[in-house]
């Protein structure tokens, strides 16, 4: 490795070595504050073509999730019996199930729970993660022994199974499928944020910030927390797809929403009743975009993992 | 290190405590039960007989002490729906079923995660390395039930080798387990591959080399042994996801495994049958945590038990 650098700096050194700084004024304008470190990870992040499939697939599914099942003349519940399992064609974009429903819209309508959950879990993950642990991180001591002996506990549990206790206890729907993920889904994000929070805490600018008065919820909303907005933004994104599996693992199993709302689970479900029949649409379009959404939210998390930190890049 | 066990286990109480009182919580409060049922018209008598036969007739503290002690001695009392047959039984007709594709699901994973990471770790950025990654971006993407549908619906029904429904040979257990393994296989790989290649750069590996050890020597002595140290501690995770995968991939198989009553159970509220699911398969999960947590403090001489505690 050694050899060839110098080498190189001796015989080739590269163009762009050479290429004339930006004007002195153009240098003083730009500058925005902290901006720097962001867009250095938009250009890593878009630099990787995997990343920017997954997000720009993620676009169009939201797209497709608001106005996909405005589209057609059908609603996800109207029926036609006479059209039940016809394959697709004109009409019927995706075909249609027993009941003779637009298997088209009622996919799109299921992207819009799935998309609606997993932007939820996120949501209630960040909330809840982010206070528990910032205040177990941040107040240290018997506060932090006692929260976190709670979360080692929750952490042992076996997170879907009590999930589908709770939906069972609690009833189907889409309301209760929040609740239930957001008692199990925001310990991960604690134990993220208290890590984080206890290496961060002992800083030297906290510190200064501190010496100069500053108070400690200052002290969290603007040293620690953006400090720690990186695995905090990777691990709502990564969050996504779990959210939406378990949605369509609980619809599957009759626990998710209830008929005629149209989930990816529910749809899957009621395919394994004709699976060896030859209405392969029935499975085919629900299977095929929960796996593109789940596809597209992973690649995107993992890109947005290495662009934040390139020295962890797998 | 005694030490450690000794508080890791005590922790392990606790967290079975958890679940089993939060199970009891949870199922005595729920809205409605089996016995609910007013239409069929049950007389008074009857009902009274009913609740006494669950024991609902006692007070809710009795309830309780007699519920813990029927979980540690794993005799949950008969099914509410299955009336003549006791939930122990049933789960246990089931446990050999669900054992064998659990366990055949987790070899399967553990040793394609390992192959598949190593060989993409060694040919980074070669064609292996990205067919691994795509391989396990497909297997993350797509859910376990989806596989196993779709696994029907494209190969078991065009190729009489993959029989479905049934169960007894191997070949029965193939499509099931491939399901179930695909999402643990993906994260295993991925996990091995990253590592294998961190350690690949390390300097030991360079004074092997440089000593004239084969590559072989190298690669399976000193850098997988360590590159395999982190998979260890996700290992109690992936069991808990092929615990729950089974539960939907034993239906759509229609394999006659303890998933299969789980859902019924479901389905029917059968309370019984619901928390002594959960108790066991909780059970074995926190269980399968503990093994894990001993096993990587034995393995990694680097980890000092006893002071990471203090």
């Amino acid at each position: 490795m050694g050899n060839r650098s110098q080498k190189k700096s001796a015989s080739n050194v590269p163009d762009e070595w050479f290429v004339p700084l930006p004007k002195e004024e153009q240098r003083e304008t730009v500058h925005h504050k902290g901006d720097s470190y962001w867009r250095d990870v938009m250009q890593r992040l878009f630099a990787n073509k995997l990343a920017t499939t997954g997000l720009v697939l993620i676009f169009l599914l939201t797209i497709m999730a608001i106005i996909g099942p405005m589209l057609t003349e059908h609603t996800y519940r109207s029926q036609s019996i006479l059209n039940s399992n016809t394959a697709p064609n004109g009409t019927y974009w995706f075909g249609t199930d027993e009941l003779g429903r637009d298997v088209f819209t009622r996919v799109w309508y299921g992207a819009r729970v799935s998309l609606f959950i997993g932007l939820a879990a996120a949501l209630i993950e960040f909330i809840i993660g982010v206070a528990y642990g910032g205040i177990s991180g941040y107040r240290g001591g018997k506060v932090d022994n006692v929260m976190m002996r709670i979360v080692d506990v929750l952490y042992g549990l076996p997170y879907l199974l009590v999930v589908v206790l709770l939906m069972v206890v609690m009833g189907p729907g889409l309301f209760t499928i929040i609740i239930a993920l957001s008692i199990t889904g925001w310990i991960g994000m604690a134990r993220l944020v208290r890590g984080q929070v206890l290496q961060l805490k002992n800083a030297e600018y906290v510190l200064a910030s501190r010496v100069l008065g500053g108070s400690n919820s200052r002290i969290i909303r603007k040293h620690l927390l953006p400090n720690t907005s990186g695995p905090i933004i990777v691990s709502m994104t990564l969050t996504v797809p779990t959210a939406i599996f378990a949605e369509a693992f609980l619809s599957f199993l009759g626990l998710g929403v209830q008929a005629p709302v149209a989930s990816w689970g529910t749809m899957a479900n009621d395919a394994l009743g004709v699976i060896q029949t030859g209405y392969w649409w029935r499975l085919f379009f629900p299977a095929f975009f929960i796996s593109l959404t789940m596809f597209a939210f992973n690649v995107f998390g993992d890109g947005l993992r290495d662009a934040l930190d390139p020295k962890m890049r797998k | 290190m005694l030490k450690f066990i000794g508080k890791r286990f005590l922790w392990m109480i606790v967290t079975l405590w958890v679940i089993i009182t939060v199970t009891f919580v949870l199922m005595r409060f729920a809205p409605g039960s089996p016995l609910d049922v007013d239409d069929v018209g049950m007389s008074e008598q009857a009902r009274a007989n009913m609740m006494a036969h669950y024991n609902l007739d006692q007070p809710v503290i009795m309830q309780y002490l007699n519920y813990l002690k029927n979980a540690v001695t794993f005799d949950f009392g008969p099914s509410m729906v299955t009336r003549s047959r006791e939930v122990s039984d049933m789960l246990a007709s089931g446990f050999p079923a669900s054992l064998q594709l659990g366990l055949v699901t987790l070899i399967l994973a553990v040793i394609s995660g390992i192959i598949l990471g190593v060989l993409a770790a060694l040919r980074h950025n070669k064609m292996i390395d990205y067919v691994t990654m795509f391989i396990a971006i497909i297997g993350i993407s797509i859910p376990n039930f989806i596989q196993a549908m779709l696994f029907i619906q494209y190969i078991s029904t065009q190729f009489d080798f993959f029989p479905t429904a049934q169960w007894g040979t191997w070949r029965h257990a193939i499509l099931p387990a491939l399901a179930l393994a695909s999402g643990p296989i993906a994260i295993i790989a991925r996990m091995t591959r990253s590592n294998m290649l961190e350690v690949l750069t390390e300097d030991y590996i360079k004074t092997a080399k440089a000593k004239g050890l084969s590559n072989f020597q190298i690669v399976v002595k000193h850098a997988l042994r360590n590159a395999l140290l982190p998979v260890v501690t996700i290992l109690g995770v992936l069991v808990a996801s092929i615990f729950t995968g089974s539960f939907v991939v034993e239906r759509i198989f229609a394999i006659p495994g303890v998933g299969q009553y789980f859902v019924e159970s479901i389905t029917n509220r059968d309370y019984p049958m619901i928390m002594a699911t959960t108790i066991i398969y909780s059970t074995i999960f926190i269980i399968m945590m503990f093994i894990v947590d001993v096993v990587y403090g034995i393995i990694d001489p680097r980890i000092q038990l006893h002071k990471k505690e203090e």
